[in-house]
């Protein structure tokens, strides 16, 4: 019998040892703690929140609170069915965007592809709060844009931008959220193989067909994995909103739980709200992860 | 006669369509399009913190009364706005020292220990990478306001938050990096008489080296940009970072002095990104094993 080639896991666990610690302390118990405030109690007095941490005292009043009034025609049912829609639409548009971006940078670019890639990585870069001012500056009333619009000063244009207008709610969240879109299709759209889309054009594919049928379809878990990465910062996006509408008009599931945090007595409902999208988006997440695992296993 | 409009034909629309060589003129104009409008805003927020006016809609001419010119409202001047960049750069680097060394060490850990415990630790890790960040902040900010910790809202705070934000970056280019370069090595030490702790020092942290750099450079660069985890973490304007000031005054009708804060931001993240970048390079030279190209180190790989 050969030597063992598994030698003993003491090394590995002293090597993980800390960082499993780290997460364990820092990331799985803190959701332990809006747990026991969501169905903790608060004090009368200061109408600060005490949690509860034995689970057989909890009491799920504040979380009924809020779970009452989701539905339709509820307070907080606008803000809910807003953060689906503004997050579907920008979504869709980031792909729109990013998937002909990602194809022609990974494939078609020749020579260039080395300054696109940089400029495509560039924003990631750029504060994401230097990328919303920018355009803060460009939508005041007496902007760039409202300039452009009104051909040097031709016509009488002057659109409130940033006061509650959905459009550009919509259009700052694709604007802020498109770079995590393009860089991980950059990467499966460059692993595609091109050896399959010559044999799919031999066989007789016309160009249209030979996208629809080989490349869509064998992109289809990077596109899935894009949009997940997109989509699940944006469900918690709250500043986006602030910075271009500042308006209860236009609020998201992201502005109710920073409202909350913030207002005295509310705690509770923040924790709950906090409780509500981590539900929403722990599919997601499996999902995500489990195409990672994967992913992992092919390579190994 | 019909010979000719079908030769027109062919020369026409539909026979560039056809054209199995024509260059992708369509996809190209998108791209262009599409780095005009995810770059330009950004210049022309740029190019006005060099306004010499108040204005940041109107051109009045180039100077850097904003940078240190102005006696009161200037970066330079304003207390209020160094100190941010102050905070800024300080929690980057602190975060940066105690994520990288964190994550690089759990990634080998979980990589080589087989068994559920870690296994588990690496989906606990990926789900950190990919929750929304708000659930994490207020889920932090309930921790340290509720329970009696060593220590409060602040600096420390942040770097907690930010850390464990951050610790999947290196965690996962490490670990991709593992995989590609293969037990082999490391066997081939250990058979010529190293031990295990030898051969991990000496053979398999040089060959992980650029992954770790990289990931070094991109924490430090996202956690300068970070807002979420710092702006629930902070506790008063002391130890709010740039990314807070951005957003507490852009509505409120700021000078450019936003502006140039902003951009010295920029200029922070953008140097530390190509030096880095320059710095990989060198490190991948003569390396075939991995791509020494800027999507390598980006982690696109």
């Amino acid at each position: 019998m050969p030597r063992s080639r598994e030698p003993s896991n003491r090394l590995w666990t002293v090597l993980a040892a800390p960082g499993i610690g780290w997460l364990l302390l820092f990331f799985l118990a803190p959701l332990y703690v809006v747990l026991a405030i969501v169905f903790g109690q608060r004090d009368p007095l200061f109408r600060t929140a005490v949690p509860v941490w034995n689970p057989l005292q909890w009491d799920p009043t504040q979380f009924t609170y809020v779970l009452t009034r989701i539905g339709p025609g509820e307070v907080y049912f606008p803000a809910l069915a807003r953060t689906v829609v503004y997050v579907g639409l920008a979504s869709i548009l980031c792909l729109c965007i990013a998937f002909p971006v990602a194809y022609y940078v990974s494939r078609l670019a020749g020579r260039w592809q080395g300054l696109l890639i940089a400029l495509l990585i560039a924003p990631f870069w750029i504060s994401y709060m230097m990328r919303m001012l920018a355009w803060v500056n460009l939508l005041q009333n007496d902007g760039l844009v409202n300039k452009i619009l009104s051909f040097g000063g031709l016509f009488d244009v002057n659109v409130d931008w940033l006061t509650g207008q959905p459009v550009v709610v919509v259009l700052g969240l694709a604007y802020g959220y498109v770079p995590y879109m393009v860089l991980p299709l950059y990467a499966g759209l460059d692993r595609l193989s091109q050896s399959m889309l010559e044999a799919s054009r031999d066989l007789g594919a016309s160009r249209v067909s030979s996208f629809l049928r080989v490349t869509l379809p064998m992109c289809r878990p990077t596109m899935l994995a894009a949009v997940l990465l997109t989509c699940l910062p944006m469900l918690g996006d709250y500043f986006t909103n602030d910075l271009l509408s500042a308006s209860p008009k236009t609020a998201m599931v992201g502005n109710l739980i920073n409202d909350s945090v913030q207002a005295p007595g509310q705690t509770g409902q923040a924790g709950a709200f906090v409780m509500l999208v981590l539900v929403a988006t722990v599919l997601p997440m499996i999902y995500y992860v489990r195409v990672t695992l994967r992913g992992d296993e092919v390579r190994t | 006669m019909s010979v000719l409009t079908s030769a027109k034909e062919i020369r026409g629309p539909v026979g560039w369509y056809r054209d199995p060589w024509r260059k992708p003129r369509v996809l190209a104009g998108i791209t262009i399009a599409y780095l005009v409008w995810s770059l330009l805003p950004v210049l022309i927020a740029v190019m006005f913190s060099f306004n010499d006016g108040r204005s940041r809609t109107n051109w009045q001419g180039f100077s850097f009364r904003w940078y240190w010119g102005d006696q009161s409202r200037s970066v330079w001047h304003d207390a209020s706005l160094h100190t941010a960049l102050f905070q800024t750069l300080k929690l980057g680097l602190l975060a940066t020292l105690v994520t990288v060394p964190l994550g690089v060490l759990f990634a080998i850990g979980i990589d080589r220990w087989r068994g559920r415990l870690p296994a588990g630790a690496n989906v606990l890790m990926l789900i950190s990478f990919v929750i929304p960040e708000v659930l994490l902040a207020v889920a932090l900010l309930f921790v340290v306001t509720s329970l009696a910790l060593p220590f409060g809202l602040g600096t420390s705070a942040q770097v907690v938050g930010l850390v464990t934000y951050q610790i999947a970056y290196p965690a996962v280019l490490v670990r991709a990096r593992l995989a590609t370069i293969g037990r082999q090595y490391e066997e081939a030490a250990m058979d010529l008489g190293a031990s295990q702790v030898e051969s991990l020092r000496r053979v398999t942290l040089p060959m992980l080296m650029p992954a770790i750099f990289a990931s070094t450079v991109l924490v430090f660069a996202d956690v300068i940009d970070d807002f979420v985890l710092v702006r629930y973490l902070s506790n008063g304007s002391a130890t709010e970072p740039v990314s807070v000031k951005i957003y507490n005054t852009a509505r409120a009708a700021p000078t450019p002095a936003l502006n140039a804060l902003a951009t010295l931001l920029l200029i922070a993240a953008f140097a530390a990104v190509v030096i880095g970048y320059l710095i990989f390079r060198r490190m991948t030279r003569n390396d075939e094993t991995s791509g020494s190209g800027i999507a390598a180190f980006a982690g696109e790989t």
